[in-house]
């Protein structure tokens, strides 16, 4: 019955269709700010409804893309409107779906102007977020990859702190030098595989000399997008100026896209390439994985120090793509995934002292346990998730990528799990800084423990990131038989044995 | 005797040259004319005649002994000029009004102007393609300098004629190069001398080539010959400015499109570096030169510059997928810009035209919905997907990339990005700043209306681009087998 409807499309649009509906509201400004902020609520709500029926109508055992749907759209060039999810794409779906409504709720009451425009941003961003991990055409993907620019320009730039202007350009510029170029080799495919269909074109080889170039038009928008080392500055200008739940999606879904690209075109797409540029990024990840470990340590800004060690969690991502494994290839996706929990949880958990001192200086806290022992809980539990302890959804996806980068190269491993260490070491320093000691400042005496918007964010949250760690094969379930298959034909390309043990 | 040409396929163009005299002979007749009653008359007529020219085209047409041609190409590009045209005399009635300028000539100029427009379209001689352009020009120098009060329009119309009739000369001197040479003025003629195989292309034909190529590029405000655009486009009045924007710009285009591909078509390795060379030129001065302006109609003549940067990447390709990039490209630039001058149109504080860009700061408070409008049209410049302008690029470099032209659609693509800054800055005063001068409350029906549907086309461009992707193919098409 599910499967007859256009799920894909429909989970794709419902938010922009909430975002028409918001345009269109009228009246006296308390008002207006009132029904944005509940249709949004709804209209996020439904949508991700939608996803979960989506994930559970979802085959596991199924290798190719699912709830495939055709349309015709530029017949001139043979571009169709293609969507359908694979195992690799669907927890992305999901999770793009689940942390709208949470940034909605985040956003309750510290947004104060412009309300309306603000929701509508939000859910125009969902559309996008979401047509990019359902797309299956190139030119499709493209759109609303680069679609995201908009939305999440004027949400950094309009609602953003003081140096919001030049995040906010920072972020439009870096990424789009980036995305241009993969244009370009959009356009390439195009001219040399006759279509812009991803399923066929994973089919297609390419000439291994145009493959290189292929390889690092995608690599210069990729890397920007996860961001890898040393592309990633302008990841703490927009994370710190973004409005808390500006940096959720940022951290929680947006860093995601460059990875997946990773997964989905740069290695079906181009193995020989990916093989041959496998050392660069390694090299990159380990050095983003150390210094920005560092640089993290150093800062006084709680969510530069957040947004630091994403780029450091990202490292891992990007070593367990490029082993080309399965251990690894799955690794990355529940490491994203589980970024995409515990960095916008710390966000959130940021925003929540935020909006009660209007401060993000590490210096202006301390002790806060005392009076905030829910929020000192909540916060314990992604500081560990964080840092990877067992038992917590970080572990599994640390361990499977160090795992897998053991196997291709030691040296790697060692190198990379030396972040481990320095993570534990910021994200522990962060807590006891904050949470812990005597609770001197007078302005925090007063300070007030979660409120019931607030539990009803995190619980989610929580929940996931325990569930995920103790729990995982049911996530790993979803993507087993989509990572074989990648990991396979990668190999079948090359007619190469890379040491693989199935798990 | 001589029997009388057949006048089916040029209809349009008579029947727009009949209600212009008429419309002139009313003003001049008329003691008390209405300017009002005849710019309305002027959009009839244009637009009747735009419909004239869809519906009755015949397809592929020679007539007035071989001077003129009527093919899809021609269908399409008039229109586009029609539109402009008609678009360009509704932007005007509220600025005339306001600023107590309304005259009986300015439609009808415009009016002119586009007559000769559509003769250059369907010229196929380079005389007939030398009346048409004089016949554009000289209506575009007046209508600069319409507001002969104020020395910036003057100074405007004056800089405009002495470069423009600098560039007729180069153009002229290049037409006689090639006739002496070739041997004939006639395209086909022409197509035929310069494709056959066997004979070494004469050298001063390739230099009459460049001559030629010289005096459209002045026409089209192409690097190196784009210095006047700026000046014109400050000084002469908005609504002019926009015109200047739109139709002339498309109209030279297409004759530019026309001169290279069909007589010269055999010219193709000779006159792509050229292109290559001019296009790349545009691409980088316009988005580069923009960067430091704060005059709003001087970075949209830099921006034009850049957008007629990008067309020529089709054109340099000299395949039809390259003239159906350009022909999209110049539709979604159409609506781009004509909403963008509506935007400009309505910037006035306290009754007076603003041209700074700070002006617009704190728009997105003040006027929601001109700064949602403006915004829409600034990403789409900026080619930023799912907008039309991104869809106009995403033609013209795939052409590109087809033709082999890797390092003209890869420097390209980056000068965009420089572009995208320039555009931002503009969504960044209306959104991101606070606004110390609220402009006036005030917008005339007419532009509303154009911004509207402007923008519903440049944001829903790609939920149904067929029928306008299809109508370009068939035109690029009829421009290489005619």
């Amino acid at each position: 019955m599910v499967l007859h409807l256009p799920i894909l499309s429909l989970v794709t649009f419902l938010p922009f269709i909430g975002a028409l509906f918001i345009f269109m509201i009228k009246g006296d400004e308390a008002t207006v700010a009132r029904n944005s902020r509940q249709l949004a609520l709804w209209a996020s709500l439904v949508t991700f409804t939608l996803s979960v029926v989506l994930i559970l109508s979802f085959d596991s055992d199924a290798a190719g893309f699912q709830f495939v749907e055709t349309e015709q759209w530029i017949s001139g060039l043979g571009i169709h409107y293609r969507m359908g999810v694979d195992g690799i794409s669907v927890w992305f779906v999901l999770l793009s779906t689940f942390l709208t409504p949470l940034c909605v709720l985040a956003s309750w009451e510290s947004i104060r102007s412009h309300v309306k425009e603000y929701m509508i941003a939000f859910l125009v961003l969902e559309t996008m977020m979401v047509g990019m991990f359902c797309a299956l055409d190139f030119v499709v993907f493209y759109l609303f990859f680069e679609g995201v620019l908009i939305p999440m320009f004027l949400i950094i730039g309009v609602w953003g702190g003081p140096r919001r202007i030049y995040a906010a350009f920072k972020f439009f510029l870096f990424t789009l030098a980036g995305s241009v170029l993969m244009l370009i080799a959009v356009l390439t495919f195009y001219v040399v595989v006759g279509t812009t269909d991803i399923q066929t074109l994973m089919q297609a080889r390419i000439d291994p000399s145009l493959q290189y170039w292929l390889w690092l038009a995608f690599f210069a928008s990729f890397a920007v997008k996860v961001p890898m080392w040393p592309v990633h500055t302008w990841l703490p200008d927009a994370h710190v100026e973004a409005p808390t739940a500006g940096s959720v999606i940022l951290a929680g879904v947006l860093l995601k896209m460059g990875a997946y690209g990773f997964l989905r075109f740069s290695l079906p797409m181009l193995p020989e390439a990916s093989l041959f540029f496998q050392p660069l990024i390694f090299t990159l990840s380990v050095v983003a994985i150390i210094y920005t470990s560092l640089v993290a340590l150093a800062q006084e800004d709680m969510k530069k120090l957040v947004a630091y060690s994403s780029v450091a969690h990202m490292g891992f991502v990007t070593i367990g793509i490029f082993t080309v494994s399965v251990q690894g290839v799955e690794g990355a996706l529940f490491q994203m995934l589980s970024h995409g929990i515990i960095s916008a949880a710390l966000f959130l958990c940021v925003g929540v002292v935020y909006d009660r001192i209007h401060s993000r200086d590490i210096a202006r806290y301390g002790g806060l346990v005392h009076r905030m022992p829910a929020y000192a809980l909540v916060f314990m539990v992604f500081t560990l998730g964080a840092l990877g302890l067992p038992g917590t959804s970080g572990f599994i996806g640390e361990f499977l990528s160090l795992l897998a980068a053991y196997q291709t190269n030691r040296l790697l491993a060692v190198l990379a799990s030396i972040g481990v260490v320095l993570g534990a070491v910021y994200m522990l320093w962060l807590y006891r800084r904050v949470m812990l000691g005597v609770l001197e400042k007078e302005e925090l005496k007063s300070i007030l423990d979660l409120n019931r918007r607030e539990v009803a964010i995190f619980t989610p949250l929580v929940v996931l990131v325990l569930w995920m760690g103790i729990y995982p094969e049911y996530f790993l379930g979803f993507m087993h038989v989509s990572a074989n298959n990648l990991v396979e034909n990668f190999e079948i390309a090359h007619g190469l044995q890379l040491a693989v043990a199935a798990p | 005797m001589t029997e009388l040409p057949d006048f089916y396929p040029a209809m349009p163009e008579v029947v727009l040259a009949f209600s212009g005299l008429l419309l002139l002979l009313y003003g001049a007749v008329c003691r008390n004319a209405l300017p009002r009653f005849v710019g309305y008359a002027t959009v009839l007529v244009l637009l009747a005649v735009q419909v004239l020219e869809m519906t009755t085209a015949p397809g592929d047409a020679v007539t007035f002994s071989g001077l003129f041609i009527s093919d899809r190409y021609a269908v399409f590009m008039k229109s586009l000029v029609l539109l402009g045209s008609a678009l360009a005399v509704i932007l005007s009635f509220d600025y005339h009004e306001h600023e107590k300028q309304e005259r009986v000539e300015y439609p009808i100029f415009i009016l002119f102007a586009t007559l000769g427009m559509m003769m250059m379209i369907s010229a196929n001689s380079l005389l007939s393609l030398y009346l048409g352009l004089e016949l554009q020009n000289l209506c575009l120098y007046v209508l600069a300098a319409i507001r002969r009060d104020t020395l910036k329009s003057t100074e405007a119309g004056l800089k405009y004629f002495i470069l423009g009739a600098l560039s007729s000369g180069l153009l002229l001197y290049g037409m006689s190069l090639i006739y002496g040479f070739a041997g004939s003025t006639e395209f086909p003629v022409l197509a035929e001398i310069l494709t056959a195989a066997d004979t070494q292309t004469p050298m001063g034909v390739v230099v009459g080539l460049v001559f030629v190529m010289a005096g459209l590029a002045f026409k089209i405000s192409a690097v190196p010959f784009h210095m006047w655009t700026p000046d014109v486009y400050e000084g002469a009045p908005t609504p002019v400015t926009a015109f200047f924007a739109m139709a002339p710009k498309i109209a030279a285009i297409a004759l530019f499109m026309r001169v290279l591909l069909d007589p010269l078509g055999g010219l193709v390795e000779e006159w792509r570096q050229v292109v290559v060379a001019v296009s790349l030129a545009s691409m980088i001065l316009g988005s580069f030169a923009a960067l430091a302006q704060t005059n709003i109609k001087r970075l949209m003549a830099y921006s034009s510059i850049g957008h007629v940067g990008y067309a020529l990447v089709g054109l340099a390709t000299g395949t039809p997928a390259g003239v159906q990039g350009v022909l999209i490209y110049m539709t979604v630039y159409l609506f781009m810009v004509v909403g963008t001058f509506a935007v400009i149109l309505c910037m006035r504080q306290h009754d007076r035209m603003v041209e700074n860009i700070k002006d617009l700061a704190g728009l997105s408070k003040t006027h929601p919905m001109i700064a949602l409008a403006m915004a829409v049209f600034m990403f789409s410049m900026a080619g930023i997907p799912p907008l039309a302008g991104f869809f106009g690029k995403l033609y013209v470099f795939l052409a590109a990339i087809e033709a082999g032209l890797y390092t003209l659609a890869i420097l390209g693509i980056l000068t965009s990005v420089v572009g995208a800054f320039y555009y931002m800055r503009i969504v960044k005063f209306m959104y991101f700043d606070e606004s110390h001068e609220p402009l006036d409350r005030w917008i005339g029906r007419d532009i509303g209306l154009i911004m509207l549907v402007a923008g519903v086309f440049t944001m829903f461009f790609f939920v149904y681009p067929e029928p306008i992707l299809a109508a370009a193919s068939v035109a690029a098409s009829s421009l290489f087998t005619g």
